[in-house]
């Protein structure tokens, strides 16, 4: 018999029990859709995550007091200072310093409660910020301790119900009265680092009005720097380092401050999302390996009941690698078969999954890439191969008598 | 229905002459040589002799039956003579071929060749039309283009020639017995095995089907061996082998 054959046969064999046959195919549509869309949402929430990081700025390093790392008791707080002597190193091409708090904001009786930050003007280029109406805060607001603000799109939208409206208008922020010069352009994103959610202030107004108060009247949050390339960030990360050391006295080698670089936030994500997205297929994987089994299982109980027409092959002619190919076509058929359906199946639940994603203002946009589909697909057969493979050995070796002899 | 078909059996046992295999006039080696049969099975510690020593030729062309109580190693014989089975001792010559050593594969091969089985209950395959029940061995036999007008005459040689579409559920038991016979009768075989051909039968069809197992012989040489316990069967044939016990009682 030739493969054509083969197949035909298998087919007719199939289309005979169509409940069953349907039911043991479902095993493997549910499996392989499970694994290819969990890919593709993995895969899909990398690039979203990728690109929101990106998006923030590549070269950007960030300087922080403290280090959880080693054992440091009363780090020194990052100042003005430590910022502006970063500002002299030559790999850096600018650097901003910011103080950060959760304050309430209402105007005209709306009210949400959001992330307030005291920044100075370099901030907004340097995380790649642009306004949609309005505009930034100057460096003369930043040195007068100007009561002005800028907002997010989605503050912006809950204060004033658009996403651009609000330039003009005189808002408060922990009571103060803070007139708003500028509304952000809206870059999507959430979780980590929104930049739709935020209010900015100059920081001098934000340390001498807003109560963040440090022990030191110059010190700061955090200190952006932005190196001048993304191959001088290592170079620059070193040299900051060098310098706070020397500045703050460190003694020990044990910096009392942390520095993080962007690169660093995006492969730690891209590692975090890369093990979920492993370990949802992973789950995919299960639920295929447990539509096999069904294969399996379907197939003893066909070899079972068809004990008789197997003997009569076998008087007939039939050879062993005859009977296997039989048993084994019909098994890697049904998989096939439910290998393809997965597939679009797996195409549907993305394309729903990426539309909810959409409304719901999170875009992560499902990724089927050949890859995925090829493995899965590769998989359901060697599902159908490795779980028919015992039935169909089974069969091959029934004695002709004795399975003529069956009932 | 039988007279019908004279004709095409004179024609079909013209053209059958040039395939090998089939014994043609002359020189009369015996297709079945059977020498010091034995047949043993294990049953737990015990052993069973199903066959004690049997030893018996059928030359090319004969009608054969072959009768005993149940009990008596006849189905055993069957196996061994169909080739379904080997015998622990003994040797087993099939139309010049040394069977008794052969093992899984190489017996299918010799079955498919030589061997066309008709059994009590047809055991036809229930979703396949007769043309491609009859179509079956052919399959196994590898290659052959000319397949489906083999699978077409054969059934014409049993007067099933405008039932070839139908399936066995649409068919009387003894055209599904016709249609087990073309089966068997597809690839030419050296031997016609029917083990108790008539027992699932009404007496008519019963008589029809023994009349077609005849005029085969008849018309076209084929050996036939029928394994019976029917007595009226077995005078049709043109010798009797009786088992007792797993052993020869009469052969005339």
């Amino acid at each position: 018999m030739n493969i054509g054959e083969h197949f035909i046969e298998a087919l007719s064999s199939i289309t005979s029990n169509k409940l069953r046959s349907g039911l043991t195919i479902l095993g493997i549509v549910i499996g392989v859709a499970a694994v290819i869309s969990m890919l593709a949402i993995g895969n899909g929430a990398q690039n979203s995550i990728t690109n929101s990081i990106n998006s923030i700025g590549t070269n950007l390093i960030y300087v922080s007091s403290g280090n959880q790392t080693g054992k440091v008791t009363n780090p020194k707080a990052i100042t003005i200072g430590d910022a502006n002597a970063l500002a002299q190193l030559p790999e850096v091409a600018a650097v901003a310093s910011t103080v950060q708090a959760n304050g309430d904001v209402t105007y005209n009786g709306q009210n949400t409660r959001t992330q307030v930050q005291g920044v100075t003007t370099s901030f907004a280029t340097m995380r790649s910020m642009t306004t949609a109406s309005g505009d930034m805060f100057t460096d003369a607001n930043v040195s007068d301790r100007s009561s002005v603000a800028v907002l997010g799109s989605q503050v912006a939208t809950t204060l004033f119900g658009d996403p651009t409206t609000g330039v003009g208008a005189t808002i408060r922020i922990s009571g103060q009265p803070f007139r708003v010069v500028g509304v952000l352009a809206s870059k999507g994103g959430s979780g980590f680092g929104s930049q739709d959610n935020m209010v900015l202030v100059p920081i001098t107004t934000a340390q001498s009005r807003l109560s963040f108060r440090k022990r030191q009247p110059d010190a700061v949050d955090q200190i952006l720097v932005e190196a001048t390339a993304s191959d001088t960030v290592n170079q620059a990360g070193d040299d900051i380092t060098a310098t706070l050391n020397q500045r703050h006295h460190v003694a020990n080698g044990i910096s009392d401050f942390t520095i993080l670089k962007q690169a660093d936030i995006l492969s730690t994500a891209s590692s975090i999302i890369g093990v979920m997205t492993l370990f949802l297929g992973g789950i995919g994987g299960i639920s295929l390996l447990v539509g096999g089994i069904g294969i399996m299982n379907i197939m003893l109980v066909s070899v079972t009941e068809r004990t008789r027409e197997i003997g009569l092959r076998k008087a007939l002619g039939a050879r062993k690698s005859d009977i296997r190919l039989q048993f084994l076509f019909e098994s890697a058929v049904l998989s096939l078969v439910g290998g393809i359906i997965g597939v679009i199946l797996a195409w549907g639940i993305s394309t729903v999954i990426g539309n909810i994603a959409a409304a719901n203002n999170t875009p992560i946009t499902p990724i089927i890439d050949m890859n995925s589909i090829l493995l899965a697909t590769l998989f359901s057969a060697a599902v159908g191969l490795f779980f028919g493979f015992y039935p169909s050995n089974r069969a091959a070796n029934l004695e002709p008598v004795e399975a003529l002899r069956s009932e | 229905m039988i007279l019908m078909n004279e004709n095409i059996v004179e024609e079909l046992s013209k053209s059958a002459k040039a395939v090998p295999g089939h014994p043609v006039g002359g020189q009369t080696a015996a297709v079945i040589v059977a020498h010091e049969l034995t047949k043993t099975y294990r049953m737990g510690t015990m052993e069973v002799h199903a066959l004690c020593g049997v030893s018996f030729e059928i030359q090319p062309g004969e009608v054969v039956s072959i009768m005993g109580p149940s009990g008596s190693g006849k189905s055993t014989l069957m196996n061994i003579l169909g080739c379904l089975d080997v015998p622990t001792s003994g040797t087993y010559i099939l139309d010049g071929e040394e069977v008794s050593l052969l093992r899984d594969d190489k017996l299918a091969v010799i079955r498919n060749r030589k061997v066309g089985f008709v059994f009590q209950s047809f055991n036809l395959l229930p979703r396949a039309s007769a043309i491609a029940n009859v179509e079956l061995p052919l399959r196994y036999s590898g290659g052959g283009n000319h397949r489906k007008q083999r699978a077409k005459e054969a059934l014409q040689l049993v007067g099933l020639g405008d039932r070839m579409n139908h399936r066995p559920n649409e068919m009387s038991g003894g055209q599904q017995q016709r249609v087990a016979i073309a089966r068997a009768l597809v690839n030419n075989p050296a031997i016609l095995m029917a083990d108790e051909p008539t027992g699932n039968l009404d007496s008519h069809s019963g008589k029809d089907i023994m009349q077609l197992l005849l005029s085969l012989n008849r018309d076209r040489g084929t050996t036939v061996i029928i394994i019976t316990h029917d007595a009226t069967i077995a005078a049709q044939t043109q010798r009797v082998i009786r088992l007792r016990d797993g052993e020869l009682e009469v052969s005339a």
